[in-house]
C-alpha cells in the first residue's frame, strides 16, 4: 500500500474572491495549471523547507528593510511567498497601457498646475485642493523640466475586484519603493525553486537598472555629454536602504548621502578622493522637505544646502522633480479619471475605486452615514497607517474614526470595500487564499517604459487586506507571460 | 568602459576602516591565543593583564571595576560589546562600514560579513572555557581569513581596492608591534644563556601566533637568538606580518594611487613611510633593545597613527558632518589603543 498523493490544492477555496491562479482566463497558455501541478509534485513539506531556506538566504544577503518602533530598529526581510502570481499577456497589455496613460496624465497635470493652471480655470479640480495642498511647491512655478517629465519613477497600486477587473487604488509619484524586490524575487525564484520556473516563458524583469540609468542620462542638463548620475539616499538607517544600494548597483552609479555633495556657484559636486567632481542628475530617495535645508526644513541633515538653487539654475536634474506629491495625494486621486479625460481626451484604461471626498459636504455626509461599509483613509499618510476598514471594525473603532473625520474632514477620503483578489499562498495551514495587490513601476525620461509585472504584495494574515510591508505584508514573484 | 570612475571620499574612508577593523579582529584572536599559550602557572593574571596594557585599555578595564583575572580579560575582549576594542565591537564597526559600502563591495563579501558578524556578536561565556578558547580563536581567525580570500577573489580592483589594502596593512603593522610588545620584558640580557634558551620557547609562541614560526626557522641563522626573532618581526622583507613589509606594501599602494589614478596628495604619506622605514633600518636590533624596545615600539605606533592621519588628510579630508564624527570615533578607538 502506498500513501495517497495529496494535492495541496485539494482544500483550496478562494470563493468569493477572484483567484489569480485558479480563475479561468483567456490565453493563460496552460501556465497556471502547469504551475499547480509542479507545486503539487514538490509537496507541502518540501515546499515549506525550501521556502524557509530561501528566506534565510535573504537574511544572509541583507535583502532587508528596517522597521522602526519607538525604541528599536529591526532589520526584517520582506517575507517571500514561493507561489508566483501570473499575469497573462493580455492582462499585462491592458495594465501597461493603463499605467502609461496615467503617468502621461500625471505629468501633464503637474506641468499645468505649475504653469497655466488651465485645469483650475476650466473648473475640473478645485484650486484650493491643489494650491492649498501641503505638497504643492511654489518653487516649481514656471520652472521647466526636460521633456515635461516631473515623475520619472512612478509606482501605481492596482487591485483586482471580485469580477477580476483591475482598478487603481493609489498613485505613488514621489519616491515609490519596492522595485528591488521585483528583481530579487525573480532571482530567488531561480535559485530556490528552479523546478517551478524552468521553461516558463516569462517577460524578464532585470532590465530595470539599465532603463533607469538611461532615463537619468536623458534628463541631465542639456549640453552635458557624459552626465554623472548619482543616487541620493538618506543613508544606512533608512528603511529602504537596501533598495537604494540595489538601484545604485543596477545603474552603476555612486550612492551618495547629502554630506557627499556640495554646491558651489550653483553647481553640484561630489566629494571624491581626487577632489570635487561635477554631478548632473540626482535620483533622490529623499523627500522634498529634506532636500535642501536652505529652502525647506532648516534642520534637515540629510539634504544638500543650495541644491534647489543649483536645480533652478538648470545645472542639475532631480528625479523625481520637486512638488510631485500634489499629484499622488489621495484627494487628487478622486479626480484622476477627469484629469485623464481633460488632458488626453481619452477614457481611463484603468478605472479608479469610487472615492468620496470628505472635504466636500456631499462626500462627508455619505461617509459618515456609511462608515460601516466604507474604508476610510487619511489623505496625507502612507504605509497603510490610519486606515479603518468599516465592515471589519468594531462599533467603538467606528466611533473613533467618525470623530476623527468630523474633526478634520479635509484630511479624509472614503472608498467602498473592494473584495480584493486572492492568490494561493503557502501558510502554516497549507495553501490558502490571501489578498494581494500589484505595484507596476514606470520609468520616464523622454518616453515611458513600464517594467513587466511589478511588485505583488500579499497580506499574509488570513482575511487581511493590508499588504504593506510595515504591517505584515509579504511579496510574490510576478510572472508576465510572453505573447503566444 | 569607464575606467576613470571617481571614488567617493566616504567610500575610501569606509574601505580603509573596514579593513582595519577586520585585521584588528584577526589580531585580537592571535593575541588572546598567544596569551593563553604563555599563561605561566601562578602568574596567569599577570599574563592576561599584559593584553590590557599593550592595547592601552587600562582605563576602560578599570572603569568596569573588573578583577585582575584571566576570566575578566577574556570577557573584556571577547564578550563585552561596550568595550570599543573588543572583538564584538570591532566586528560591529567593520559591518557598519561594510553597510555603507554595499554599493561597492561584492555581494559575496557582504554575505560573509553578515554571517561572520552574526557569529561573533553571539560568542557565549562557555566558548571561553578551557580548550574551547583556542578553538574560538581559530574560528575568529578563519572568519577574517575567509573574508580576506573572498575580497581577494571578488572585489573589483579599482581605487577602492587600494584603500582597503592600505587599511589592512597599517593595522597589521600596528598589531605586529603589539604582539612584540607583549613579550618585550622577556628579553634577557646577553650572557644568561640558560634563561635565553628557555625564553626561546616563548618566542616560538609569539612566532606561531603571528603565523611565522616555520618561515622564521627557514631563514634564521643557526644558533638564533631572541634578537633574531625581533628582527624577523620588525624588518623581514618576506614575512607578511613584518612591519617593514607592511610599510613597503603601503608605499607601493600609495604610489599606485598616484600613478594610476592621478591622486595627488600622496606625498606627505609617502614621506612618512620613508621615515618609518629609516627608523626600522637605522639601528641593529641589539642596539634597539639596548635603548629600550618598548619605547621604540611606542614611537613606531605613534608614527603609524600619523601615517593614517596623512592618508586621511589627503583623501578623506573633504568629507564632513556625519563621517567626520565617525572618523573621529574610529581614530579615537585606535589611538586609545596605542
Amino acid at each position: 500500500m502506498t500513501d495517497p498523493i495529496v494535492d495541496p490544492f485539494d482544500d483550496y477555496d478562494a470563493a468569493p474572491y477572484f483567484c489569480e491562479l485558479t480563475a479561468a482566463r483567456q490565453g493563460d497558455a496552460g501556465t497556471p495549471a502547469l504551475l499547480r501541478s509542479r507545486i503539487a509534485a514538490i509537496g507541502l513539506d518540501a515546499l515549506r523547507a525550501r521556502a524557509a531556506a530561501a528566506e534565510n538566504d535573504l537574511i544572509n544577503l541583507g535583502i532587508t528593510f528596517t522597521v522602526y518602533s519607538e525604541a528599536t530598529a529591526i532589520d526584517r526581510i520582506l517575507p517571500f511567498d514561493c507561489i508566483p502570481r501570473i499575469l497573462t499577456a493580455a492582462e499585462w497589455r491592458k495594465l501597461e497601457a493603463g499605467v502609461r496613460q496615467r503617468v502621461t496624465a500625471i505629468n501633464a497635470f503637474l506641468h499645468d498646475i505649475y504653469h497655466e493652471r488651465k485645469l483650475v480655470k476650466d473648473g475640473i479640480v478645485p484650486g484650493d485642493l491643489i494650491f492649498g495642498n501641503s505638497n504643492y511647491r511654489p518653487e516649481m512655478e514656471d520652472f521647466p523640466v526636460r521633456f515635461g517629465t516631473y515623475v520619472h519613477i512612478c509606482g501605481i497600486d492596482i487591485v483586482r475586484d471580485q469580477a477580476g477587473d483591475f482598478c487603481v487604488l493609489e498613485d505613488n509619484a514621489r519616491t515609490p519603493s519596492g522595485v528591488s524586490y521585483v528583481v530579487e524575487n525573480r532571482h530567488l525564484m531561480h535559485r530556490a525553486f528552479p523546478d517551478l520556473i524552468a521553461g516558463m516563458r516569462l517577460r524578464p524583469v532585470d532590465d530595470y537598472g539599465r532603463r533607469l540609468r538611461q532615463a537619468m542620462t536623458e534628463i541631465a542638463p542639456e549640453g552635458v555629454d557624459d552626465p554623472q548620475v548619482v543616487l541620493l539616499s538618506p543613508g544606512i538607517y533608512n528603511s529602504a536602504y537596501f533598495e537604494h544600494v540595489f538601484l545604485s548597483r543596477e545603474m552603476g552609479v555612486p550612492l551618495v548621502e547629502g554630506a557627499d555633495l556640495i554646491v558651489e556657484d550653483d553647481k553640484v559636486f561630489m566629494r571624491t578622493t581626487g577632489g570635487r567632481r561635477p554631478v548632473h542628475t540626482i535620483y533622490r530617495r529623499i523627500s522634498d522637505d529634506f532636500l535642501d535645508p536652505t529652502v525647506f526644513r532648516p534642520e534637515s541633515m540629510l539634504g544638500v544646502p543650495g541644491l534647489i538653487g543649483a536645480w533652478r539654475k538648470g545645472n542639475v536634474a532631480l528625479a523625481n522633480a520637486v512638488g510631485t506629491g500634489v499629484a499622488d495625494d489621495k484627494a487628487i486621486y478622486a479626480y484622476m479619471p477627469r484629469i485623464i479625460r481633460y488632458y488626453l481626451d481619452e477614457d481611463p484604461i484603468l478605472v479608479n475605486v469610487p472615492t468620496h471626498i470628505c472635504r466636500e459636504a456631499e462626500g462627508l455626509a455619505y461617509t459618515l452615514e456609511h462608515m460601516d461599509e466604507l474604508v476610510t483613509k487619511p489623505v496625507g499618510e502612507s504605509g497603510g497607517y490610519g486606515i479603518t476598514i468599516g465592515p471589519r471594525a468594531t462599533k467603538a473603532e467606528l466611533d473613533i474614526a467618525r470623530e476623527r473625520i468630523r474633526k478634520d474632514p479635509t484630511n479624509w477620503i472614503s472608498q467602498p470595500m473592494i473584495g480584493l483578489s486572492v492568490a494561493p499562498t503557502l501558510t502554516d495551514q497549507g495553501i490558502r487564499p490571501r489578498h494581494l495587490d500589484l505595484r507596476p513601476f514606470a520609468v520616464t525620461g523622454k518616453e515611458t517604459w513600464v517594467l513587466p509585472g511589478g511588485l505583488s504584495r500579499v497580506a499574509l494574515k488570513e482575511g487581511s487586506l493590508v499588504v504593506n510591508s510595515s504591517q505584515g505584508g509579504g511579496s510574490k514573484d510576478t510572472w508576465v507571460l510572453v505573447e503566444e | 568602459m569607464n575606467r576613470e570612475a571617481p571614488l567617493l571620499a566616504r567610500y575610501a574612508e569606509g574601505l580603509f576602516w573596514m579593513a582595519r577593523y577586520l585585521e584588528r579582529v584577526e589580531n585580537l584572536a592571535r593575541l588572546v591565543d598567544v596569551t593563553q599559550t604563555f599563561e605561566s602557572p601562578g602568574r596567569e593574571a599577570e599574563s592576561w593583564y599584559a593584553l590590557v596594557r599593550i592595547n592601552a585599555d587600562e582605563e576602560g578595564f578599570a572603569k568596569r571595576k573588573l578583577p585582575l583575572e584571566a576570566g575578566a580579560v577574556k570577557e573584556f575582549y571577547l564578550l563585552d560589546h561596550e568595550n570599543g576594542t573588543s572583538v564584538p565591537a570591532s566586528i560591529e564597526a567593520a559591518r557598519t562600514n561594510a553597510r555603507q559600502l554595499r554599493p561597492l563591495i561584492s555581494t559575496e563579501m557582504w554575505m560573509h560579513m553578515n554571517m561572520f558578524h552574526r557569529d561573533l556578536i553571539s560568542i557565549q561565556p562557555e566558548d571561553l572555557e578551557g580548550d574551547r578558547l583556542s578553538r574560538l580563536c581559530a574560528r575568529i581567525k578563519e572568519g577574517v581569513q575567509t573574508l580576506t580570500g573572498i575580497t581577494e577573489g571578488t572585489f573589483f580592483r579599482d581605487q577602492g581596492w587600494f584603500f582597503y589594502q592600505l587599511g589592512r596593512l597599517i593595522e597589521r603593522a600596528d598589531q605586529t608591534t603589539r604582539l612584540l610588545d607583549i613579550r618585550y620584558h622577556l628579553l634577557v640580557p646577553v650572557g644568561l644563556e640558560e634563561r635565553r634558551v628557555a625564553e626561546l620557547t616563548q618566542w616560538g609562541g609569539v612566532l606561531r601566533a603571528a603565523a611565522g614560526y616555520h618561515a622564521f626557522r627557514r631563514v634564521a641563522p643557526p644558533g638564533f637568538t631572541p634578537e633574531d626573532v625581533v628582527a624577523f618581526l620588525l624588518t623581514d622583507t618576506a614575512f607578511p606580518r613584518s612591519v617593514l613589509l607592511c610599510i613597503s606594501q603601503m608605499e607601493w599602494h600609495l604610489g599606485q594611487l598616484r600613478s594610476t589614478y592621478g591622486l595627488r596628495g600622496t606625498v606627505p604619506a609617502l614621506e612618512r613611510v620613508e621615515e618609518i622605514r629609516s627608523a626600522l633600518l637605522a639601528r641593529a636590533v641589539p642596539e634597539l633593545i639596548a635603548d629600550g624596545l618598548h619605547e621604540f615600539l611606542d614611537a613606531l605606533q605613534r608614527d603609524l597613527i600619523m601615517l593614517a592621519g596623512e592618508i586621511g588628510t589627503a583623501f578623506f579630508r573633504d568629507w564632513r558632518p556625519l563621517a567626520a564624527e565617525q572618523s573621529q570615533t574610529q581614530s579615537a578607538s585606535l589611538q586609545k589603543a596605542s
